[in-house]
């Protein structure tokens, strides 16, 4: 009954196609190495990058694409990796790839997996209706209109700019768009753009996509309401609550570094996320991480970072200083963002007691108030024991009560049962004597001498 | 609901305790409450949080088994206490009353299962067997040509954690204490030790299950890892619990790794898929070879699983005795110190039937069922031999 | 969407369905004024939240493979989706 697995070796096995995972590959493959790129999605792209047959994308994403479309890097598109382990001569990668398995054996590892969006519990978020703004951007770029729905964005975050401008492109009617970090702190941020015009140009344009609709600042979404979905959300600026009367809402706090994957393998993590050296190796050697991952800080950063790794996979020789530079400028410029778009105090109390905190086993916030942390209130409430694995209610916990995640193991996504126990071709035991299974005394004890 | 605030702290907490109980696991928990509602004054300590160690790590299966007459005797006892008890407990701790079906593959098997089904009588235990058309109605999703079963409707499977959580509720309500994040040092001559505190009492019992020999080292007990993988919900898919017949010898061999099928329909309509064993030390890495041997086995039984969504494995650690029998009764080296430890993959089935018996044997009344085979005593009696 | 968009049909929950050809499912879904994908463990309407494969809130069943993540899946001619969240007994085909 096992199943064959594709089997694929290469030097370079790079696990996402978003821009860091996609300049690792190019920049690897262009100097020669064997390269794998695996990636979840059906297109190249990621997250930022996605974009709809015969849409324009910003210059430099076509840049890269176009690169990424013409080097030798194979991409496997549409697999999950399920499991990965460290080998002797490299690493063992586990995808589900339409619930067939595939196995790709590689020397080096790039760890490109993103980020994810940071959701908070608040009455009624569970409505149908209610998306992420990055969530909304992905469905629309994956094909959904939007057009002619009442939308009200209310989150935060540089992300709700172009969300906002897409949503009113494709015929939205934006209702209102609230920012929940404080008008000072985003004026600080817009100041400190200064070193980089071009944003500050993309900005203006984006803005004046959506020119009609206000950005209110200091503003933040308290409950959503409707029965099977959504009819109104209540806004408020911390005086004064209102309704908005709205088809869709797309709320979100910004990102959180995807790290399952770097988890699992064992690498050093630090308040979030992979931790990596000046040449992007992991605490793991021949690991490297590239991108948000390492640390939220928008693709021009992710860029760079899977540049030096690419460049480090490549060859022993020194990262070009510049490359350096302008990794360290653009972290500069990450943590300024992170300050100013903190998620502020009222928005970890929003949640009441029977708000569903765990989306997967409907584990509400008030059930979770007796545990001391994450592996217990899953013990004792299924909190973070359905599909998403924790995904969802990790990180608002996290902020929440301070629960940092529990565990990782593989499978690190949901997976058939024929992918996990696809065939293991490195010299498996033969198969199992127990399928003779008669005498069970004398089956087991052969079994017993043949296990390795 | 089990779990609130009012299971953690107990009405008392002036005096000495009565009995000190070591782990708050699933067996120390029914020696907490048996002892609590038998009116002694009870204290539980427990390393971490209650029901977080191996009893959250198992199939919560209650299944009478017949490797030994005393483990079919101990058995049979506690599951008739468990189904007693189960509909006073809550919802959440899913008990699910699906019965278990031993699977013959073939006429030698087939011969064992009436064997078992005479040996289950003689225990007061009903059973029923099953020809394979009975078989194939009572799971569609076994695969054809099998040789039957036998179903032994008593049987069932609950959610242990939680479980856990409703014994020491009921023994709190009688004057227990429980606390948590309390890591004990040492045991003394009626008395425990933790961080530099003395705690007197009449008696100590050891529950720490496959951890019990960091405090009484010469218990023999050892970890064996087994592993486990969970689904998504498919209610209907499987109703029984089911169950090889080579799931007792790998149960009972203790020489290197052995897997064995074994499934279960969770009250959530997931799946519970098992069954491995293997002397690993305390190594929780998931084994991916003997998850693959594990899933393979469950395929033979059920094809159609190849299909379903797994959402998570684990690993846990099951303590195991050289004899396959738990140690419960007095430790003589150490004038009042009880073990209730040892119970390999019977833990949750058994953990009523050893705090009964527990209880009986400190409170000096007369159990009710013969002592004798779980007497730690028989280690000595053992190690002198070799 | 412009008019010279291919339609391809689908079949949601046995209703037969007109998408834009080249979207997602959860797309799709959306574009036909499908918003709840599956039904909660306690009953209650769900839909696509995060668009990238991560929540599992658009998991429907698709010719008969379960817990597929609708955001994750394109449409094709004469694909069935079932937006029901308790699987079928059998499991998958």
């Amino acid at each position: 009954m096992m199943t064959d697995a594709d089997h694929v070796r290469a030097g370079l096995v790079v696990i996402g196609a978003g821009p860091a995972g996609i300049a690792a590959a190019v920049v690897a493959a262009e100097r020669g190495v064997r390269t794998i790129v695996i990636d979840r999605g059906l297109e190249p792209g990621g997250q930022i990058w996605r974009h709809r047959a015969g849409a324009k994308l910003p210059a430099t994403a076509m840049h890269w694409l176009a690169r990424f479309g013409h080097c030798d890097a194979e991409l496997l598109s549409g697999a999950s990796v399920v499991d990965a382990r460290r080998a002797a001569d490299g690493v063992d990668i586990v995808a589900d790839r339409g619930g067939r398995p595939l196995r790709v054996h590689a020397r080096d590892l790039v760890l490109a997996c993103g980020a994810r969006e940071l959701f908070l519990p608040f009455p009624g978020w569970t409505l149908p209706g209610v998306v992420g703004i990055g969530g909304a951007q992905a469905l629309l770029k994956s094909g959904a209109s939007f057009a002619g729905q009442r939308v009200v964005i209310a989150g935060s975050g540089p992300l709700i700019l172009p969300v906002a401008a897409s949503l009113s492109h494709d015929g939205a009617r934006l209702v209102t768009v609230a920012e929940q970090a404080s008008g000072a702190a985003v004026a600080r941020f817009g100041a400190g753009l200064w070193r980089s015009p071009a944003l500050v140009a993309q900005a203006v344009r984006y803005r004046a996509r959506f020119a009609a609709t206000r950005y209110r600042t200091g503003t933040w979404v308290t409950a959503a309401h409707g029965t099977e979905r959504l009819t109104h959300v209540t806004l408020t600026d911390g005086s004064r609550a209102w309704d908005e009367a709205a088809d869709v809402l797309c709320t979100g706090y910004g990102l959180v570094p995807s790290t399952e994957l770097a988890r699992l393998l064992g690498c050093t993590m630090e308040r979030g996320a992979v931790v990596v050296d000046a040449r992007q190796v992991t605490s793991i050697p021949r690991v490297y991480a590239a991108g948000e991952s390492t640390g939220i800080g928008g693709a021009p950063l992710s860029i760079v970072e899977g540049m030096i790794a690419g460049l480090a996979v490549a060859s022993p020789g020194a990262i070009p200083a510049s490359l350096t530079r302008r990794r360290s400028a653009l972290h500069r410029a990450a943590t300024r963002m992170h300050q100013a778009f903190a998620p502020r105090q009222e928005l970890r109390t929003l949640a009441a007691h029977d708000t569903i905190v765990c989306r997967c086993e409907d584990v509400r916030f008030g059930a979770l108030l007796t545990a001391s942390c994450a592996r217990q209130a899953k013990l004792h409430t299924r909190a973070g024991m359905g599909p998403c694995q924790g995904r969802i209610c990790g990180p608002a916990l996290e902020l929440l009560r301070g629960w940092s995640v529990d565990t990782v193991r593989s499978p690190i996504e949901p997976t058939s049962i024929s992918v996990l126990c696809a065939d293991d071709s490195d010299g498996a035991s033969a198969s199992d004597s127990a399928s003779t299974g008669a005498d069970t005394g004398s089956s087991f004890s052969s079994l017993a001498a043949g296990a390795r | 609901m089990a779990g609130q605030a009012s299971a953690r702290n107990g009405t008392r907490t002036t005096g000495a305790p009565d009995v000190v109980v070591i782990g708050a696991g699933i067996v120390g928990a029914a020696c907490a409450d048996a002892l609590s509602r038998a009116g002694a004054r009870v204290l539980v300590l427990e390393r971490d949080f209650a029901g977080g160690g191996t009893t959250a790590a198992g199939m919560g299966h209650l299944v009478v088994m017949d490797d030994s007459p005393a483990q079919l005797a101990l058995t049979t006892y506690s599951e008739r206490l468990w189904n007693a008890l189960l509909p006073e407990l809550p919802t959440n701790v899913e008990h699910e009353a699906c019965g278990t079906l031993w699977v013959a593959e073939d006429e030698a098997q087939l011969d064992a299962i009436r064997a078992k089904h005479r040996v289950y009588a003689d225990a007061g235990v009903a059973t029923e067997i099953l020809d394979p058309m009975q078989l194939a109605s009572a799971e569609p999703q076994l695969r054809p040509g099998l040789a039957g079963a036998l179903r032994v409707p008593e049987d069932g499977v609950i959610y242990p954690p939680v479980a856990t959580l409703a014994l020491l509720e009921r023994a709190c309500t009688a004057g227990a204490e429980l606390r948590e994040g309390v890591r004990v040092d040492a045991i003394g001559e009626r008395e425990v030790h933790v961080g530099g505190e003395r705690i007197v009492c009449d008696a100590v019992v050891n529950a720490a299950g496959a951890a019990a020999p960091a405090l009484t080292p010469e218990i023999p007990i050892v970890p064996r890892k087994g592993h486990l993988v969970i689904t998504d919900r498919y209610p209907g898919f499987c109703r029984h619990q089911l169950v090889e017949l080579g799931y007792l010898a790998s149960a009972h061999t203790m020489t290197s790794e052995s897997v064995a099928f074994n499934v279960q329909p969770r009250a959530t309509g997931q799946l519970l898929i098992g069954s491995s064993r293997e002397l690993a030390g305390w190594d929780p890495a998931i084994n991916p070879t003997i998850v693959h041997r594990m899933l393979d086995r469950a395929l033979d039984f059920m094809p159609a699983l190849a299909r379903v969504s797994a959402i998570r494995t684990w690993t846990g650690f099951r303590p195991a005795t050289p004899d396959k029998l738990p140690l419960i009764g007095a430790w003589e080296e150490t004038p009042g110190l009880w073990i209730a430890a040892g119970h390999e993959g019977l833990g949750i089935t058994t953990a009523l039937g050893t705090g009964q018996l527990l209880a009986d044997l400190v409170l000096e009344r007369t159990p009710a069922i013969d002592p004798a085979p779980f007497a730690p005593s028989r280690v000595h009696a053992t190690a002198a031999a070799h | 969407m412009d008019s010279s968009t291919r339609v391809v049909r689908i079949t949601v929950d046995q209703q037969i369905v007109e998408v834009p050809a080249g979207v997602t499912v959860a797309a799709g879904l959306l574009d036909a004024g499908i918003w709840s994908t599956r039904t909660s463990v306690r009953g209650e309407a769900r839909g696509p939240l995060c668009g990238m494969g991560v929540c599992f809130e658009c998991r429907v069943t698709i010719d008969d493979v379960s817990a597929q993540r609708a955001c994750l899946v394109a449409v094709r001619e004469g694909m069935r989706v079932e937006t029901t969240s308790v699987h079928a007994a059998q499991g998958g085909a």
